[in-house]
């Protein structure tokens, strides 16, 4: 729709197009405004988050009318969008990326009267809310199905930076393979990163050669899925379905959807009841899936990954359930105990069967 | 450490230098003419999302390398025009050069964005492609690294085995005697900036076409800027410029494989990433330290315009 720079320019003239008398014919119409951090392209974070705003305006219809802004850097550009945004009459703003979160928090308190949504942040306030979801319980999923058809028991991640979001994901694999394979072990290769295709391609391709025969990866692009079609090894999707860049090696793909939960925020804006929450959602609230299985999943395997995901739904599992060990061997969650949130949020460690050391800070 | 790891990670070590390899060899030539384009960056972008383009369209990856050439010498004939002819600042008009190139491929490059092309399958060389460890590294490639080896000894040839490659080295060296002797030095220097754009787009084509076969922005992620420090470092010699290019790739891979490997080193991965310039730098600067030498080699009137009619 549009890029940064024209959109400034076009909300100064849309301030000044609202301030003339004509500009109240559509009056119940409620704006909304989206902040996207890259390119909505074809497949991952972003575009996950534009599929969610079209089913939010499907959804609505008439009542609504969505704006986007995208590539939209982490830094003080990303305050002139929201502020633009609010300013130009959007009663609700979703800022879609982690570095947005002190903008959002400063633009907040300057519109009372806008309510603002913040993904994968920890910050809300009186008109100000964030919501994230339990990625780590597809990251189990990939790690069973992985575990049981591994050969060589080597499994390669590549990954951008050592956060809590992404340690999560790499240990919940490694459980997850652990749990039906004790002999697998998790190679991971830090790209320092989120998006850089060619470097995320050497990475995939160095775990390859080092005998990894299932590959995912924490980064942005759809280079380790290629990758590993082109070598022949099989690979887990991140973000979207990426089958298409991998007919045959793709087995599945931890998706993100997030279209009910806007629908579900927007209807209680627009009733008035809306109450700021710290949402975490995972296959219960159905924010996570699983993409489609490919074929070469054996059927055993498949029904393994179909009861563990009806116990995710249900709330019945937890993929972090002790006993947890780190690479040091010291328990970390005691056998039986469930991790708390706060612990989860806060993971620095990888778990025993990841080879990798993690970098020191 | 096995011979099957070795020869992965030489293999990957030659493909990793290659876009560096071309660019960096056309940039030796363009300012061994003595202009400055610090532009590779831009040219690159437009050779690579030129050549996506062009290859997707056609389904022929050579048609596509060979569009990404002439969007390389498309975009440098911008810059020549400004430098030559309007004698503008070299070095703000490379920069600029570089920005527009960028921005201009994430633009064209929008509607490519989702879009995988097939892997270019790798050419063997018979008999030697049997040598074990290296004839697998080297001699099963995809051809465009063969093409950067002929690129190498041909320009080495033209350089200085050459009568047109001694003009051009003395309108490196001095454009005012070149000229008073007859030859016409604005004509050969767009040449030669051409040259150098034909070989970015060719860089920028074997990123986006053969190396990682997709399109997104940004994909080219520097390697412009390393292949125009490279000339710096390597002292406007081709054989250093070779040197350095596999240098900057092999500890690329290695801290790679080191990182796989699950040995207990304990840097920071920051550190590690930031290992292959260091290396780079440090090798070429001390290979190259002897101050005669640098003289000898870097064109003397290197970024400074030069009108004929003056």
């Amino acid at each position: 729709m549009l890029d940064r720079r024209k959109f400034i320019l076009s909300a100064g003239a849309l301030a000044l197009a609202g301030s003339l008398p004509f500009g109240a014919a559509a009056q119940d119409v409620t704006k909304i405004g989206f902040v996207y951090v890259s390119p909505i392209g074809d497949a991952g974070w972003t575009f996950q988050h534009d599929e969610a705003r079209k089913e939010l305006e499907a959804s609505l219809g008439g009542k609504i009318e969505t704006r986007y802004v995208e590539n939209v850097a982490e830094g003080a550009d990303a305050e002139r969008v929201i502020r633009e945004f609010a300013a130009s009459g959007s009663k609700i703003v979703f800022a879609t990326s982690f570095g947005y979160m002190n903008y959002v928090e400063r633009v907040a308190r300057q519109f009372p009267n806008v309510t603002f949504l913040h993904a994968t942040g920890y910050k809300s306030g009186k008109n100000f809310g964030n919501y994230n979801a339990r990625f780590y319980e597809g990251r189990y999923l990939n790690g069973v199905i992985a575990g049981k058809m591994t050969k060589s028991n080597i499994i390669g991640y590549v990954a951008a930076f050592p956060i809590p979001e992404v340690l999560q994901g790499i240990n919940a694999l490694t459980l997850g393979a652990r749990s039906v394979n004790p002999n697998v072990e998790v190679r991971v290769i830090w790209t320092n990163a989120w998006y850089d295709p060619g470097k995320e391609r050497e990475a995939a391709m160095t775990l390859i050669s080092q005998g990894a025969d299932m590959l995912t990866q924490h980064t942005d692009s759809t280079a380790v899925v290629q990758a590993a079609e082109e070598r022949g090894v099989h690979a887990f999707g991140y973000h979207s379905d990426m089958s298409k860049y991998g007919p045959k090696a793709h087995l599945t793909a931890t998706t993100h959807h997030w279209g009910d939960f806007y629908i579900k925020t927007v209807n209680e804006v627009l009733a008035g009841t809306w109450k700021p929450e710290n949402v975490w959602g995972g296959f219960k609230e159905d924010m996570i899936r699983l993409a489609p299985l490919s074929p070469a999943v054996p059927d055993d395997v498949k029904a393994t990954v179909e009861d563990l995901s009806a116990r995710l739904k249900a709330g019945t599992f937890h993929p972090f359930t002790g006993p947890v060990l780190d690479q040091a061997g010291t328990e970390r969650l005691a056998a039986g105990a469930v991790i708390d949130d706060a612990t989860l949020g806060k993971m620095d460690y990888f778990v025993q069967g990841v080879a990798s050391r993690l970098p020191s800070k | 450490m096995d011979g099957n790891l070795i020869t992965a990670m030489l293999f990957a070590t030659v493909v990793a230098g290659t876009p560096l390899i071309i660019t960096a060899l056309g940039l030796l030539v363009n300012e061994k003419a003595g202009v400055l384009n610090l532009g590779s960056e831009g040219m690159m972008a437009m050779g690579a999302v030129v050549a996506f383009a062009v290859t997707h369209h056609s389904g022929n990856p050579w048609l596509g390398a060979g569009a990404g050439m002439l969007a390389g010498a498309a975009v440098s004939l911008l810059f020549g025009f400004l430098t030559l002819t309007l004698q503008a600042n070299q070095v703000a008009s490379g920069l600029a050069l570089a920005i527009f190139g960028v921005g201009l491929s994430a633009f064209i490059g929008k509607p490519y964005e989702s879009i995988a092309l097939k892997a270019v399958p790798p050419v063997r060389i018979p008999f030697i492609s049997d040598i074990p460890v290296i004839g697998e590294a080297f001699y099963n490639q995809q051809a465009m690294v063969y093409l950067s080896w002929v690129l190498f000894w041909g320009v080495l040839w033209f350089l200085y085995r050459s009568r047109a490659g001694l003009v051009l080295r003395s309108i490196g060296e001095s454009p005012a005697s070149a000229h008073s002797i007859g030859f016409p030095v604005i004509a050969i220097r767009y040449l030669a900036v051409l040259f150098g754009g034909a070989m970015a787009g060719l860089g920028g084509a074997f990123v986006s076409v053969f190396y990682t076969p997709m399109w997104v922005e940004g994909l080219v992620a520097g390697r412009g800027w390393i292949a125009l420090a490279l000339v710096v470092f390597a002292t406007w010699r081709p054989l250093r410029v070779m040197v350095g290019a596999y240098l900057f790739g092999g500890v690329m891979i290695l801290q790679l494989f080191v990182q796989g490997s699950g040995l207990q080193i304990d840097f920071p991965a920051q550190f590690l990433s930031s290992l292959p310039y260091w290396a780079t730098i440090i090798v070429l600067v001390v290979i190259s330290r002897n101050l005669s030498s640098i003289r000898l080699n870097s064109p003397a009137s290197l970024g400074k315009p030069y009108r004929p009619d003056a």
